[in-house]
């Protein structure tokens, strides 16, 4: 049957002149199979059908595998719709619709097998139909659910493949099936070899497919099969997992464990002892094994199995696993390939872990960048710069409510946010921390204040639950490398957003006006005033800017994460972590603490995928720990600067 | 120079007056007296003196030495496990036991701890005893871990805190970092602490089954009083006489006590530890009264909340942050257990169960500004208006 799809792939390339009537005759001469058709004698029909190049075919067998054929008293066929007593009739070759009473007609009903064989046969012509969308359909279905039949037509179908993208992943598919199904041995290996650079999870499944194993035991290890590799019980695999497999083929009697020795005693007390054994002295194994012992003897139950017995009966057997695949030459092939692919998955894997470990700092830098600067560069603790990242969030939140479509709301948002902040910032510099600066500790604790209060001002607000922030739909999706290396959009917008800050900042604090005259009054207010300076002014703008920029920050992790009246105080642990880490007092050392904390956290997830509360615990523990050693962080200030 | 230091303090002796006559009301008011006062009040009122004792604490470590530590909550809640692991332990092997009792054969140890270890750690998938319970069907050497897992820890942490020169606000973020990472460990399911659900039945006293809890809490309140007792008398010494003159000094001016030849580590190491396990205590009984303990107990916020009492109340007096304490945690479970009343506005009813935090939030910040020395403050114009 496959040479003949072959060649029907061939003829199908040109459009014969069809002539009214040729499906209707062509299935008259195979009435009778086709009316009652069975799994085997189905083949002959269809290859007739398919070689004959009549483009109704494929309508046909669509139909007849979805049993709406049916069959006039006169034996003709029809494409029929059952509407109360009447068939909507449909002609299989022009297509006219007539309507006709239903009596006579028989349903045509093509068991479950027969149905599969022509949803094979359907696979050719869905290959080459002209409907792109049918074609790609078709070749899905066959990614889905791979079978030998499908590798000559889908091997047919890629001369004749106009779109590109399909006809690439036609013969990628074409590769996999080659690797399971083909019938020469070096054509599977070439398809396996050909494999060994691709890193999609589709081909390691097929790989992985070619190598599975399935355990097995003998007395004496058999050549005659292709060993995938020894098993030494004790240490490939448990003990009680080899004695499971004797057990399992019948070789040895199951063990008895505890729970059997107990029913067994419970069963056996005769007045008030098992064997010569009072009950009330059976709370110790020791006592029980004896008591079992005592019953075995008497032959009352079986023979108690102890682990000598276990291991002399697994001394007797060797174990092993074989591969399902016989021959070794496509075995070493495909696990030669599988390794090579491997290599790159991990390579892959290493990639796509730096790219989350990137995203993760910009986010540690877009959340701490203010506090750099109120903290790094004021010297004030503001507890309430995590609420500063919540209202710009809650902002982004109130401003999509007005403006439903999410781009200009997200451009609105930004600036809006900023200036929210700015706003709160400057309110709360001139009315509580303006006089707080000689008292350090006492700023952390008015701010606290400060925080909890506009933590809970927003839960009244906007209450408890989480409120979305829509990205626009430019940003929905991700930047797919390979199966391996992906990174959402989202994130590389937070990433480039990052950057944008680091640039602004710098620019701000070191070419403009009000950069030189924050640092002159960071270095030293009193000089910088005689100056001509303003420090209160200055003061108070640096601080409003820090908070403005928090809540840019807000609305950027608003977009990925939910806005809550508690997701500033998700990042506020952190965010100071960050600048004491990075050192403070320097832009350039946040970004190389939020680098450390954001590949440290990725790192230790890596090593324990499952708990990523493990991995912040730890971190933060590396964090204690660093402190101690440099106290003044990786970018610590020298000289007069450095002094506090 | 040799008078005893209570004799030097005499708002020592007015506090423990005080404390008696408070504990004699209680008593009187209680089931065991006119029974005019709930249970569950005595309970509260127990809680609230364990939560004095460790105000105290962070008074002298903060108020006193000057080492804002964001993490003495940390410590009271490890003294509450430690506890807490005894507790449940000595309870579920007491159900087990009674359980295995019905059965044809006695069971044997191994059944036991099998079956307590699946009681206690089902919630969390597990059964196996972590190695952290290797202890936990001893109640001495339980006890004793309340002491000494929160004083080596602080040992250790203050040890390598203050040994680098941590100081001022980045010690604060490192304790809040500490605070931060055990929390974070306790949430786990596998960290052997049932994750997030906690320890709980920690109300129900092993061995004192049948006793009303209107004792066990009555019994409870008395030990939460004498620890009290006992910590402010101890903390009133180690403020007091020269190395009380130390610790001050070192607050307010680090330098000059290192120039002037004192091991000013040593000093802070001292007192953070002994602060530490005292926290640790006041844990171990505030939370048998309270009956269950999380993970969310330990974390940062109320470790803040410690110093918003105590800077309420008033720092650097010790019966300042008993005030606070008690002030600040009481007023807040009336104002959250929907005490107060609602105040209508017409357009909009004021709850205070939404807005205690807003209040609270100002206030504390109204305190830092304009009332420096918090409530104890007040007692000064008292003090010193008839001299």
């Amino acid at each position: 049957m496959p040479r003949v799809l072959i060649l029907l792939a061939l003829l199908l390339g040109f459009s014969p002149a069809v002539q009214a009537q040729e499906l209707q005759n062509l299935l008259q001469t195979h009435a009778e199979e086709v009316a009652k058709p069975g799994r085997r004698t189905v083949g002959t029909v269809l290859d007739d059908l398919a070689s004959s190049g009549i483009p109704q075919v494929a309508t046909f067998l669509e139909e007849w595998q979805d049993k709406s054929v049916w069959q006039s008293p006169e034996g003709l066929f029809f494409i029929a719709d059952e509407d109360g007593d009447s068939l909507i009739l449909t002609d299989i070759d022009s297509g006219v619709e007539t309507t006709a009473p239903s009596d006579g007609f028989t349903q045509l009903k093509p068991n479950g097998g027969v149905r599969r064989v022509i949803g094979t046969a359907l696979v050719q012509f869905q290959l080459m139909d002209p409907d792109l969308n049918r074609r790609t359909t078709a070749v899905a279905s066959i990614a889905r659910r791979p079978e030998a039949s499908q590798l000559s037509p889908l091997l047919g179908s890629i001369d004749g493949e106009e779109d590109s993208t399909l006809k690439a992943r036609k013969i990628q598919l074409a590769n996999f099936l080659s690797a399971s199904f083909a019938e020469d041995t070096a054509d599977r290996i070439a398809a396996i070899n050909s494999l060994s650079t691709d890193v999609s999870v589709e081909a390691r499944a097929v790989l992985n497919q070619i190598l599975t194993t399935s355990p097995a035991l003998a007395e004496e290890l058999p050549t005659d099969v292709n060993i995938a590799r020894v098993l030494n019980p004790g240490a490939d695999m448990s003990l009680d997992a080899a004695y499971e497999l004797l057990v399992a083929d019948d070789l040895a009697a199951p063990r008895t464990d505890a729970d059997t020795i107990k029913a067994a005693l419970a069963s056996n007390i005769i007045n008030g002892r098992v064997g010569d054994v009072p009950v009330a002295q059976l709370g110790t194994t020791a006592n029980r094994n004896r008591a079992y012992a005592q019953l075995a003897h008497s032959g009352t139950v079986p023979p108690m199995v102890t682990e000598t017995d276990r291991d002399a009966a697994l001394a007797k057997y060797t174990f092993f696993e074989i591969y399902n695949e016989a021959d070794p030459a496509i075995t070493d092939a495909a696990k030669a390939a599988l390794a090579s692919v491997e290599t790159r998955v991990a390579v892959g894997q290493s990639a796509d872990l730096a790219l989350d470990a990137l995203s993760l700092a910009s986010i540690y830098f877009l959340a701490a960048i203010g506090l750099a600067i109120t903290f790094g560069v004021m010297g004030v603790i503001n507890m309430a710069h995590g609420e500063f990242i919540m209202m710009g969030a809650y902002t982004g939140y109130v401003v999509q409510l007005f403006i439903p479509s999410y781009t200009l709301s997200i451009i609105i948002a930004l600036p809006l946010a900023f200036a929210v902040t700015f706003a709160a910032g400057v309110a709360m510099e001139r009315l509580v921390i303006r006089h707080l600066y000689h008292r350090p500790l006492e700023t952390l604790l008015a701010t606290f204040g400060i925080s909890i209060a506009l933590q809970q001002l927003a839960k009244n607000i906007f209450g408890t639950q989480a409120r979305p922030l829509t990205s626009p739909a430019w940003l929905d999706g991700a930047w797919v490398f390979n199966d391996v290396v992906q990174i959402s959009y989202i994130r590389i917008a937070i990433f480039v957003l990052a950057v944008i800050f680091l640039f602004l900042i710098l620019f701000v604090l070191k070419r403009t006006r009000l950069g030189l005259e924050v640092r002159a009054v960071t270095q030293n207010p009193g000089m910088a005033a005689s100056m001509g300076i303003n420090p209160d002014r200055i003061n108070m703008l640096t601080f409003g800017l820090g908070s403005g920029i928090a809540g840019i920050a807000g609305v950027a992790i608003g977009l990925y994460a939910k806005v809550t009246s508690e997701m500033g105080a998700d990042y506020i642990v952190q965010s100071f972590m960050t600048v004491v880490v990075g050192g403070v007092g320097n832009v350039w050392g946040t970004l190389a603490g939020a680098s450390l904390i954001g590949f440290l956290q990725k790192g230790i997830e890596w090593l324990n995928p499952s708990n990523t509360l493990a991995a912040q615990t730890y971190m933060i523990l590396f964090i204690i720990l660093f402190i101690q050693f440099r106290p003044k962080g990786i970018v610590a200030l020298k000289g007069r600067a450095a002094a506090d | 120079m040799n008078k005893s230091f209570l004799i030097r303090n005499p708002s020592t002796l007015w506090f423990l007056l005080g404390l008696s006559i408070f504990t004699i009301v209680v008593t009187i008011l209680s089931d065991a007296g006119l029974g005019i006062m709930s249970t569950s009040f005595v309970k509260t009122l127990g809680k609230t003196l364990c939560l004095c004792l460790i105000a105290v604490a962070m008074d002298v470590v903060w108020g006193y030495c000057g080492i804002l530590s964001l993490g003495h909550f940390a410590f009271f809640g490890i003294g509450g496990y430690a506890v807490g692991m005894w507790l449940m332990y000595a309870r579920t092997e007491g159900i087990v036991l009674d359980s295995l009792a019905t059965q044809t054969i006695p069971p044997t140890a191994q059944e036991i701890t099998d079956a307590i270890g699946n009681q206690i750690f089902g919630v969390v998938g597990s059964s196996e005893f972590p190695v952290i319970w290797a202890f936990s069907d001893s109640l001495f050497l339980q006890l004793l871990m309340v002491v000494l897992v929160p004083g080596l820890l602080a040992l250790v942490f203050g040890w390598l805190a203050f040994r680098s020169r941590v100081t001022g606000v980045y010690l604060s973020i490192l304790t809040q970092a500490m605070t931060l990472a055990l929390a974070l460990y306790l949430f786990q399911n596998d960290s052997g602490l049932r994750g997030n659900n906690g320890l709980s039945g920690l109300q129900n006293i092993p061995g004192f089954e049948d006793t009303p809890q209107s004792t066990i809490s009555l019994a409870f309140f008395y030990a939460s009083a004498l620890a009290v007792a006992l910590g402010y008398v101890l903390f009133a010494w180690v403020t007091s006489g020269k190395m009380g003159s130390v610790i001050k000094a070192i607050r307010d001016n680090e330098s000059r006590v290192r120039f002037l030849g004192y091991h000013v580590e040593s000093y802070k190491l001292f007192v953070f530890t002994i602060t530490a396990v005292v926290a640790a205590i006041a844990g171990a009984l505030y939370y048998p009264q309270a009956g269950i303990i999380n993970p969310a107990e330990i974390a940062p916020i109320a470790s803040i909340y410690l110093a918003v009492w105590v800077a309420i109340g008033g720092r650097g007096r010790l019966y300042g942050a008993v005030i606070g304490a008690a002030f600040v945690s009481l007023l807040s479970s009336w104002f959250t257990g929907g005490g107060a009343p609602a105040i209508p506005l017409g357009f909009y009813t004021i709850q205070w169960t939404d807005w205690w935090l807003v209040l609270l939030g100002v206030s504390f910040v109204a305190v830092t500004l304009y009332a420096p020395k918090g409530i104890g403050g007040l007692f000064d114009y008292l003090v010193r208006k008839p001299s």
